[in-house]
Order: structure tokens, then sequence, then C-alpha cells
């Protein structure tokens, strides 16, 4: 059977079970993800987006539901939490809602299981749910769109500022098996609203599972909000996602978008800024060594007059491991006075390690300020030598090194906790961990 | 000390440095004078460790032991210091975990315990004074933001932290004004002890009013012309390097 008629099949077998089943508004979003994933398949290195991203080894894949798994209890999540951080929190296990393991604070917030509101209350989501991510561009978000199981909805209301940020937390088992999560958030931020949303993808054990999660974003004029993915995925996982942004007038987007998991990870950002003065930020790192493959796809569509983008992604490549970013900025010939700025810079940290970096920059207005620029390249022999000339050993400055590469990204980011935590993980990662921790 | 037999150096091929002979002795401040491309700093990069230089043949020997055999890391903790031409930024990397790892490197090469932060910091506050820096510093990434002066005061200011036995200094002088120039002379100054020993390549006799040298070394063309005390120095600031470089040719 190809892998495409596995699909249709499982999509004939599961399809009345799927949540908001005889919505007919829904059923048609599900109906057209099917046949669109039934017309084109997965994607092949022809498809210029993923010229540098193979997903043979996840088509040669038969991913089901998940198998039912032990529960996990609060006590395994906690190394995923952020120490000190006072927030709601959304947890999912393998692609579904754990209301035991949630905990969310009476306020005007609102956020529960996207599979609830699907079942209960679909009309909620109907105005916004599938309609930014394209599904006619990728054929994950197809399947996604098909599938979607559960995730998080998360509403701010208008003028309401979130006192905590919202944490959505993504629990993969190790004994769920092959499975796929197609998860799917929603998150809309009304006018004047602001708040903060982390998602984070873990995994307890070693599976190799695919998650395959489709988010979106909308904000109304003037809000704001901060968003964070963590992709902290077994090293056996697939992660494929897509972040979709919509932007009214004057709304500010901020982006941290941080991959240290998974072997095959891949995250595409569109964000369009659909109306005048809005302000979009993405910052991006992805560490990947041994045999990790990670791609980041973004695209920032300046649609309208008098936006503002910036764009910093950094990559930290070891061992065979190969990194990918195509950062695309698109500004229209509406979009006069755009204020762009995008850089990407990747450090080698070895001989067989491998990035593709690709600024793609296409301006159809006349009066607009953009700039971009891309590098590749190795630790920095005057600085190995200034460190070593005080006494730090060659690995303990490579390992230092590359922790102060990144660190001007974690910077950006507003939550202390969620600062600690990333770099907590990234001490682990870089050359001498152990000398390194020792210093910070 | 310090004993540097007929070394000879080069650069990817070329020869930079044609046979230095010096000895430096506890106590004593040397300076290295010469014209740009004398191989000056070739000579201070080498004897702390760096890479990419091949040394062709000759000896140093440092306290005893082969210094070519060490690397850069094991010079510096047992008590070689360089202060850069040309300090490096380093961001991402903050200036207190970078001097306290260094600090500590020495501590534990000496069998010393490693100083907790309460001790590093009060460490810090003492010497920075020497200086006159100012511990927001401290916060920051390594030299990052740095003007050209805090640069090389924070160069002198880890002298002081680190303690070295032997001290060099390379072109610490080029680029300061004149009140610069004297803090970090001062600094310098209140590091002569009669254990350890500086060696100051410089460009400049200017420097010398300042930091008064025992022995005064004309390098030229990757050898050592002309050896003599600070009456040489005086007389190179008074007629140029072109009458010793013609003595020498004579010679």
């Amino acid at each position: 059977m190809s892998a495409v008629d596995h699909y249709l099949n499982a999509f004939e077998a599961e399809a009345a079970g799927l949540p908001g089943r005889g919505q007919p508004w829904l059923d048609g979003i599900r109906d057209a993800g099917i046949e669109r994933f039934a017309e084109v398949g997965f994607p092949t290195p022809r498809n210029e987006q993923w010229k540098y991203t193979r997903v043979a080894a996840i088509e040669k894949r038969r991913f089901g539901l998940p198998a039912a798994a032990t529960p996990v209890t609060a006590r395994q999540l906690e190394p995923f939490l952020f120490s000190g951080l006072a927030c709601d929190r959304l947890v999912f296990v393998n692609g579904r809602y754990a209301s035991a393991l949630s905990s969310i604070s009476e306020g005007e917030v609102r956020m529960e299981s996207l599979a609830a509101v699907l079942k209960n209350e679909p009309a909620l989501v109907e105005q916004h749910l599938a309609h930014y991510g394209d599904m006619k561009r990728n054929a994950f978000t197809a399947l996604n769109a098909a599938f979607m199981l559960d995730g998080a909805y998360v509403h701010l209301p208008r003028n309401v500022a979130a006192e905590r940020p919202v944490h959505l937390l993504f629990v993969s088992t190790e004994d769920g098996g092959e499975f796929a999560a197609h998860t799917r958030n929603l998150i809309v931020a009304e006018e004047g609203s602001s708040g903060k949303v982390i998602e984070s993808y873990v995994a307890l054990g070693d599976g190799g599972y695919l998650t395959n999660n489709a988010t979106e974003v909308v904000l109304g004029a003037n809000s704001e909000l901060e968003h964070y993915k963590l992709q902290e995925e077994s090293l056996k996982a697939f992660h494929i996602a897509a972040l979709d942004v919509h932007q009214d007038r004057d709304s500010r987007f901020t982006s941290h978008a941080v991959s240290f998991g998974a072997l095959l990870g891949r995250q595409d950002i569109n964000a369009v800024l659909d109306a005048e003065g809005a302000v979009c930020n993405l910052y991006g790192l992805y560490v990947a060594d041994g045999r990790q493959h990670v791609d980041f796809h973004t695209t920032v569509e300046h649609a309208k007059p008098h936006g503002t983008s910036r764009e910093f992604y950094k990559g930290i490549i070891g061992g065979r491991a190969r990194g990918v970013f195509n950062g695309r900025v698109h500004v229209h010939q509406d979009a006069q006075k755009t204020d762009s700025q995008q850089s990407n810079k990747n450090l080698l940290l070895s001989h067989h390690a491998e990035v593709d970096a690709k600024p793609e920059l296409e301006i159809y207005a006349d009066d607009v300020k953009c700039s971009h620029g891309a590098t590749v390249g190795q630790l920095d022999d005057n600085m190995l030598f200034y460190l070593r000339s005080r006494g730090i050993d060659k690995e303990a400055a490579r390992g230092l090194l590359t922790y102060g590469f990144a660190q001007d990204i974690i910077d950006h980011m507003s939550l202390a906790a969620v600062r600690d935590h990333l770099e907590g993980i990234l001490v682990r990662r870089v050359p001498a961990a152990e000398s390194v921790a020792g210093i910070l | 000390m310090l004993e540097i037999r007929d070394l000879h150096v080069s650069v990817e091929g070329k020869p930079i440095l044609n046979g230095i002979t010096m000895d430096v002795k506890k106590g004593e401040v040397h300076a290295i004078m010469g014209p740009n491309g004398s191989g000056k700093s070739t000579l201070s990069h080498v004897l702390a460790g760096r890479e990419g230089y091949e040394v062709t043949s000759g000896t140093i020997t440092y306290e005893g032991k082969d210094l070519l055999e060490m690397e850069a890391e094991e010079r510096a903790r047992d008590g070689i210091f360089l202060a850069f031409q040309y300090p490096v930024e380093i961001p991402g990397v903050n200036n207190s975990y970078f001097l306290k790892a260094a600090v500590n490197a020495g501590r534990t090469h000496r069998g010393e315990e490693e100083l907790d932060a309460v001790a590093f910091m009060k460490l810090v506050r003492e010497k920075m004074k020497l200086v006159d820096l100012k511990d927001d510093l401290m916060k920051r990434a390594v030299n990052e933001g740095f003007s050209g002066g805090e640069k090389k005061r924070n160069e002198i200011f880890q002298m002081a932290l680190l303690e070295p036995r032997l001290a060099l200094l390379d072109e610490t002088d080029s680029g300061l004004d004149i009140d610069a120039l004297k803090i970090v002379a001062d600094g310098v100054n209140a590091l002569r002890t009669d254990e350890r020993a500086i060696v100051m390549v410089t460009h400049y006799q200017r420097l010398l009013n300042y930091i008064v040298p025992d022995h005064v070394h004309v390098l030229a063309a990757g050898r050592i012309i002309k050896s003599g005390d600070r009456s040489l120095a005086l007389e190179l600031e008074e007629r140029g390097y072109g009458w010793v470089l013609e003595q020498e040719a004579a010679a």
C-alpha cells in the first residue's frame, strides 16, 4: 500500500470519530485536506520548498493513532516546566488533551482543548480555524487539516492583558508506538489584547513518532503576542510544524522558535502583515548534531504600508547534522515604508556538518528599507586564543564560545524562566558541556 | 626564568623571526622595540602559545620547562600572561564567568581551592581600583562595547587578577591618550615585583617614560640587533631607528 493510500484508508476509518465531525464547515476543511493530500502526497526534493529536506523516512512509516500508553504523571513532567514561572498550563499526551495534568486559572482569557471546542461549541472557532495555514502550499498542513485531533484554543478578549503566560505542553511517550499526532492550535488575540503563549514539544523516552502540528495565530488591531516554540522532541522522532500568523493593524507579534530535538525537524513560519503598522519579530535558534536534520522556512509577507519586521536566526550544527534556513521576505507593491531586517548566522562545529542558508528578498514597493545577510562559519580563532591565553582549555573555550554564540537569541525573550530553562538545555549541547556548566 | 635561544619562526612558510636569543630574569622589565613588521608581535604570540606559527629551530625554556611543548592554556596556568594589542570582543560570554574561570584555572593548577562567587567579587573590586574600572563591566560580555582605552585597562586588570610570573605586554600603549596611558602604566608599575618579569613590546618610546625598563632590545627583520639599558630607548627616540639599522648593516 502506498503512503497516500495508508492515510486515505485511515481517514475513511477514523473520520467519523474525529472531533466536530458532522459540522459542515469543519467537514469541508477535513475533506479538502485529505483531498489535497491525496493529490500531492508527501513533498519530494523537486518541490523547491523541500529541496534540502527529504521526508522519505516519514513516507516509509505507517503512522497511526497512538497505542494506549501508560498514564503520564505530573512528576514526569517536572523537567519540562519553567521553574519559577506562574502560568496556566494545558498538557497534551500523544496529541490528546490531558485535563488531569493541566491547570487553568479563572480569568478572562479563555483556554481549552480544541477537541472539546469542536465538539461542544464549534461556532467559536469557525471564523478562524484553518483559514490561515495554506494547505495548497504545504502537504503536511493539508494532512493536519484532515486529521486534526486536538490542541489548544486560546482566546484573548478585547483589551485584555493576560496576567499569566499560557504554556501548551505536548508530551509524547515511547510506549505510544509509531503514532502521528496531528495537533492544531488556534490563538486569537482580539483588538487591544496582549499575552504570551509558550508551546513546547517534549518526549518521555525515545519514541519514533511523528508530530505534525499546525498553529494559527490571529492578531487583532493593536494587539500583542509573544509566542515561544520550544522543540525538544525525542532524537528518533519527526517534528513537522507550521505556524501561520495573521496580523491586523498596529499589531505586534514576536516569535521565539528554538529547536533542539527530533531526528528530522521542519518548522514553517508564515506571517502576513495584512494591515498598516504591524510589527513582526522572528527570533530563532536551532541546534543539531549527530545525524539530526533541522529546517526552518520562514516567510514574512509585508502586504500593507508601514510594516516592520526583524528576523534573527542562529544555527549551531555539529556532527553529521544538517541545518536549513530559508527566510523569505515579500514586500508587496502596496507595502510602502516597510522596514525589514533579516539575519541568519550559522556555526559549524564539525567538518561533516552542513548548512544551507538562503535569504529570499522580493520587493515590489519602491520606498522601503530592507536588509538581509547570512553567514556560515566556524568558531573564531582570535576568540579561542583569547580564552585559552587566560588558562581556559581548548574544548571548554569552544563550548563557551558556542554558548555565547546562541546567547543573544535567548536574550530577546522576555520571560526569564524560559531563558533559564533554555540556557540549561543549551549548555548540555555545547562542546565540553560539563566544563562549561562549571564555568556558568 | 625565560631563555630564548636562536629562535626561528615562520608563518605560512615565510620566516618572521630569524634567530632571537634573549634571557629574562625574574624581577626584570624588558622592552622590545622596533619598526613595524620587525616581528615584535610574533614574538609575544609565540611566547603565549598561539597556533599558526611554525618554530623552525631554536628553543624557549620557561622556568626550566620546554615552553614550546606546552599548550596556550597550560602556559597561562603556569604563570604566563599576554596583554593583547587588540583585545578580542566575545559577544555572549559574560566577563565575570570568563574571569572567574580564568582565575580558578590557575588556582586549580597550583593546587589551591577555587574561589567562590563572593571571594571572587571581592578580589575583582580590589584589582579594579588599580586601573580605575567600574564593576558594571563584570555584567557585560568580554570586551564588547568597551572603548579602546577600556579594553587596554581591562587587559591590565586581568593581569592583576591572574598575577602572572611572566607578563607580556603587546603594544599596550598604542592608541592610548596620555591620561589612559598613565592609568595603564601606573597599573603595570603597581604590579612590578621582584618575582615577576615583564616583557613589553612597543613601537613607541613614550611608554618607557612611564614604565622604566631595565633592558631595551631593538628588533629588526626578526633579529635583535641591539640591546642596552634605558638610554638606548632615549637614543632611539632622538635619532629614530635609522642609525641602528645602518650600524647593523655595516657590521
